[in-house]
C-alpha cells in the first residue's frame, strides 16, 4: 500500500465519494449541574467526543459500541437533535449549524430517526394514522384526503401492517409492531437518511429478519442511506458496508462489513468479538467467555491517554496512559486503508510483538476482577469462565 | 461452594419439586365477540435453580404471561383463568396486598421496557432504596449503600453520582441494568426476566448473563427467560417453551431444540437468524406473513397460513401439545401435524433458497 492513497481517506466534502453525511470533529458534552437555587455547572459529560464518520449517499453504516458509550446521542446530534459544543456536520453539502428556522426544517425532512424505545418515542395519545400524518402534514404533504388516505396504506404495506393499525393506540401494539409503527413513521415524509437507533433489538428473530429485508428492501427503493446503531454483531455484519466501533465518545475503529470480522485490530474489537452469542448450545458449552476485567469508565471523568487503557490487555505505560491515539492507518499486510484503528500498538499486537498481559483493575474494585476460587484466571488478564455445565 | 447442596448434582438444570406450576393459564381481552386470548392454556414448571426460556414472535403472549403471573396485568379488561402454584399457593387466587408482599420479596421480574418502568420524577437511587426499604426493611443509611453496591455489581460505572440521577439521564442500557439490580435487590426466588439483555452491547450482556447464571446456580433462583436472542437461549436456558399465537408449541431442552427442532415454526425461527459464519448481505428467510394471518387455533393450527409443512389436517384439527411421537425424549413436547423431519439449518448451509418474501408485501 502506497502513502499516496491515505489521502483519499479522509476526502472532502464534495469530493467524487458522494458523502451524505459529513461529520467532523464532532463533540457534544452535557453540563452536570449542582445547586438547589442557583444551578452550577461542575462538569461534563463527555458523552461524544471527537467523532469523524463519512457516509456515502445510498450505504448503510453501522454503529456499535458499549453502553453508554454516546452512539445514541451521536446519532441525535447528526439530526440536530442535541445541541453541539464543538465540530460540524455536513448534510448533503450543507453544514448545518448555519441552518436556522425554516430552512433547518426542511432540512429535517431528510433525516429521520427510528428509536431504540418504540413505546417511548410514540405519543400514547395519538393513533397510529395522527402519528403517521403528523410528520407529513407539519412538511405540507399528504395534504388532501385521498392522496393521504393512498400514502396511509402505501406505509402500511411498506412496513407489513394491517390496515386496522390506523386506529389503534401504540400500546395496544406488541414491541415489535410498534418499531414497524416507529419506521413507517420515519418513512412518511420520504426522508434521505434514516437514522435508526437499535431498530430491531426490541424483536424476535423471525421479526427482525423480516425488518432487516424491509430496511433493504426501503433502501433499494428509495436509495436510503442509514446510519444504523445497534449491538447485534451479527445483524451489524449482515446489514452494514461499513462499521464503525466507538468506545467511551469517539471511533476506535473502522472498517468495511467484513475486514472487521476477519481482522479485528483494537483491542476492544477483538474483545467485543468475543463474547457474542452464538445460536448453537455446542459451541456455547465449549468457549470460554471471555470477560473485559473493570468496567467501562464513566464519560464524566474519561481516562486520560487512551480512552481504552483501564481495561485493555495490551496497555504500554509509555504512550496509552497519557496520548490520546487517533483514528489511523496501519501499515499491515493485507489490511486496506479503509480499516483504521486508534491505537498505537495496532501493529506490535497484530504481528504478535505485544503479547497480553493482565490487567489490575484502577478503581474501587469492579465486582468482576475479583477471582472466585474455582475460577482460572489467565495470564491475559481476562477472567475466563467456562460455562456452567447447565445441561445438567 | 457453600450455599445450599441443592445445585450440586443437577446444577442448573434444577432439581426436586417445581417452585412454580403454571397450568392452562389463559388471559383475555376484551369480552363477547372481541375477545381474543393472548395466552391460551399455556402450562409449565419451574424448578429452583432451573432457568426456562420463552421464546416466540412479538405479540405471541411472552410479557403478558409474565405479566400474568406476577399479578400486574391491569385490573379492568381482562380475565385470567387457569392456575399459578407458587410454593403451593395459587398466585391468582392471592389479594393484591399479599402479593405486593411476594413479588418484593420473593418474586421480581425486570421489565422489557425500562424507560416506562421506573418512576421519571425519581432520582434513581431512591428508586432502588425504596426497594430494599420496603422489601428488606433496611433504614435509609443501610439502603443507599447497597444501592450503590448493587449499580456496582451490574456494571454501572461511577455509581455513586447515577444514584442521583433521573431515569432519562441515562442511556438505555444503563436504565436496563438499574432494573436489574432492583430485581437483584430482593434475592427473589423467582425471577422473570423479560428480555433482560435486549438493550445491551455485548460485553455487558456477558456480565449480566453471568449474573443471572451465578444466581440460578448458586442461589437457586428460578428463573424464566423472556429473549428473542437465540444465542442467549443457546448457552443459558436449560429447557425451552416456543410460544405461538398464545400456545406453546414446542419444548425441548436447548440441545436438542437446536439440533433437532421439529416445529415448523421452531425451524422457522433458526432459520431466521443472521449468523456471523454464513454470507454477508443474504437475504433473510423469516418466516413468511404475519402473525396477522392466523387462523383461531379452534378446529385448526394458528400457524397454518404460514406454514409450508401444512397438511390436511391442519385446517381441521386442533393439534395438541404431546410427547414427541418419534421418541425423541420424554421432556419434548410438540403440537403439530406434521412435524419437521429434518434441520432446515442443514438446507440453508447447502443451498441458497430463492428470494422468499416476508412480511405481507
Ligand atoms: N440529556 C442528557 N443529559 C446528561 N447526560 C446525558 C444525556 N443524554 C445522554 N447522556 C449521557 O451521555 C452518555 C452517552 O449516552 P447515549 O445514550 O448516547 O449512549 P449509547 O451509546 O446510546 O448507550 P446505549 O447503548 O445504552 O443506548 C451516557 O453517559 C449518558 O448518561
Ligand atoms: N393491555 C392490553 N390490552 C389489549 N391487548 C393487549 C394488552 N397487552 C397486550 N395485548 C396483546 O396481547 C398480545 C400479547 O402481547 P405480549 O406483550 O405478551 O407480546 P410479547 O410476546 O411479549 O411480544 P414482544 O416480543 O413484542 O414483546 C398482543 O397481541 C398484544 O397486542
Ligand atoms: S493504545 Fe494502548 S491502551 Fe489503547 S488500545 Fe492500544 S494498546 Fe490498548
Ligand atoms: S399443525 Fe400443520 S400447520 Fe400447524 S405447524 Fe404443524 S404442519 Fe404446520
Ligand atoms: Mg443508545
Ligand atoms: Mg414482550
Amino acid at each position: 500500500m502506497s502513502t499516496a492513497t491515505r489521502e483519499s481517506t479522509q476526502p472532502q466534502p464534495g469530493s467524487e465519494e458522494d458523502l451524505l453525511v459529513d461529520v467532523r470533529g464532532l463533540k457534544v458534552h452535557f453540563p452536570i449541574k449542582k445547586g438547589v437555587i442557583i444551578d452550577r455547572t461542575v462538569g461534563h459529560v463527555y458523552a461524544v467526543d471527537g467523532m469523524d464518520v463519512q457516509i456515502r449517499r445510498g450505504e448503510t453504516y453501522g454503529l456499535v459500541g458499549e453502553s453508554g458509550c454516546g452512539k445514541s446521542t451521536f446519532g441525535r446530534a447528526v439530526l440536530q437533535l442535541e445541541p453541539i459544543t464543538d465540530g460540524e456536520v455536513h448534510f448533503d453539502g450543507v453544514d448545518l449549524s448555519t441552518l436556522k428556522g425554516e430552512k433547518l426544517r426542511t432540512h429535517r425532512r431528510h433525516m429521520q430517526m427510528v428509536f431504540q424505545d418504540p413505546l417511548g418515542s410514540l405519543d400514547p395519545r395519538q393513533t397510529v394514522e395522527q402519528l403517521l400524518l403528523e410528520g407529513m402534514r407539519a412538511h405540507g404533504m399528504a395534504r388532501d384526503g385521498k392522496a393521504a388516505r393512498d400514502r396511509l396504506s402505501e406505509l402500511l404495506t411498506a412496513v407489513g401492517l394491517p390496515k386496522a393499525a390506523l386506529s389503534k393506540y401504540p400500546h395496544e401494539f406488541s414491541g415489535g409492531q410498534r418499531q414497524r409503527v416507529g419506521i413507517a413513521r420515519a418513512l412518511s415524509v420520504d426522508p434521505q437518511l434514516i437514522v435508526a437507533d437499535e431498530p430491531v433489538s426490541a424483536l424476535d428473530v423471525s421479526v427482525q429478519a423480516q425488518v432487516i429485508n424491509l430496511l433493504g428492501d426501503l433502501q433499494d427503493e428509495f436509495g436510503l442511506t442509514y446510519l444504523v446503531i445497534a449491538h447485534d454483531l451479527a445483524v451489524v455484519r449482515h446489514i452494514s458496508d461499513r462499521i464503525g466501533v466507538m468506545y467511551l465518545g469517539s471511533l476506535v475503529e473502522e472498517a468495511d462489513g467484513q475486514d472487521l470480522y476477519d481482522e479485528p485490530l483494537h483491542p476492544y474489537t477483538r474483545a467485543l468479538l468475543s463474547a457474542v452469542p452464538v445460536p448453537d448450545p455446542g459451541v456455547e458449552d465449549a468457549r470460554e467467555q471471555i470477560l473485559l476485567v473493570g468496567d467501562l469508565p464513566s464519560p464524566a471523568n474519561p481516562p486520560a491517554g487512551c480512552r481504552f487503557h483501564t481495561r485493555c490487555p495490551w496497555r504500554q505505560e509509555t504512550r496509552c496512559d497519557d496520548e490520546r491515539p487517533e483514528l489511523r492507518e496501519v501499515q499491515i499486510e493485507g489490511v486496506p486503508g479503509s480499516h483504521r484503528v486508534a491505537c498505537h500498538f495496532a501493529e506490535q499486537i497484530a504481528s504478535g510483538e505485544l503479547a497480553m498481559h493482565s490487567v489490575e483493575a484502577v478503581e474501587d474494585e469492579p465486582y468482576w476482577a475479583g477471582p472466585e476460587p474455582d475460577e482460572d484466571v489467565d495470564s491475559a488478564g481476562f477472567a475466563a469462565r467456562d460455562m456452567p455445565d447447565t445441561g445438567g | 461452594m457453600t450455599r445450599t447442596a441443592t445445585t450440586s448434582t443437577t446444577t442448573g438444570s434444577g432439581s426436586g419439586e417445581p417452585l412454580l406450576s403454571v397450568r392452562d393459564l389463559s388471559v383475555t381481552f376484551g369480552r363477547g365477540r372481541r375477545a381474543f386470548a393472548a395466552v391460551d392454556q399455556v402450562s409449565f414448571d419451574v424448578r429452583p435453580g432451573q432457568t426456562v426460556g420463552l421464546v416466540g414472535e412479538s405479540g405471541c403472549g411472552k410479557s403478558v404471561t409474565s405479566l400474568a403471573i406476577m399479578g400486574l396485568l391491569p385490573a379492568r379488561g381482562n380475565t385470567v383463568t387457569g392456575e399459578v402454584m407458587f410454593d403451593g399457593q395459587d398466585l391468582l387466587r392471592l389479594s393484591q396486598e399479599q402479593l405486593r408482599e411476594r413479588r418484593g420479596s420473593e418474586l421480581a421480574m425486570i421489565f422489557q421496557d425500562p424507560l416506562s418502568s421506573l418512576n421519571p420524577v425519581v432520582p434513581l437511587g431512591v428508586q432502588v432504596a425504596e426497594v430494599l426499604q420496603a422489601h428488606k426493611g433496611m433504614k435509609s443509611g443501610p439502603a443507599s449503600r447497597k444501592a450503590t453496591e448493587l449499580l456496582n455489581k451490574v456494571g454501572i460505572p461511577d455509581p455513586t453520582r447515577r444514584l442521583k440521577e433521573y431515569p432519562h439521564q441515562l442511556s438505555g442500557g444503563m436504565r436496563q441494568r438499574a432494573l436489574i439490580a432492583m430485581a437483584l435487590a430482593c434475592e427473589p426466588r423467582l425471577l422473570i426476566a423479560d428480555e433482560p439483555t435486549t438493550a445491551l452491547d455485548v460485553t455487558i450482556q456477558a456480565q449480566i448473563l453471568a449474573l443471572l447464571r451465578e444466581l440460578v446456580t448458586e442461589s437457586g433462583t428460578a428463573l424464566i427467560m423472556i429473549t428473542h436472542d437465540l444465542g442467549v437461549v443457546a448457552g443459558l436456558c436449560d429447557q425451552v417453551n416456543v410460544l405461538y399465537g398464545g400456545k406453546v408449541v414446542e419444548r425441548a431442552e436447548r440441545h436438542d431444540l437446536f439440533s433437532r427442532p421439529r416445529h415448523p415454526y421452531t425451524g422457522g425461527l433458526l432459520a431466521s437468524i443472521p449468523r456471523l459464519t454464513e454470507e454477508r448481505g443474504r437475504r433473510l428467510n423469516p418466516v413468511p406473513g404475519s402473525v396477522a394471518d392466523n387462523i383461531p387455533w379452534e378446529g385448526g393450527c394458528a400457524f397454518a397460513p404460514r406454514c409450508a409443512s401444512e397438511v390436511e389436517a391442519c385446517r381441521s384439527t386442533t393439534p395438541e401439545l404431546e410427547p414427541d411421537r418419534d421418541g425423541l425424549g420424554p421432556d419434548r413436547l410438540l403440537r403439530c401435524h406434521h412435524p419437521l423431519e429434518e434441520n432446515p439449518l442443514d438446507d440453508i448451509r447447502t443451498h441458497q433458497p430463492e428470494d422468499t418474501e416476508g412480511g405481507p408485501a
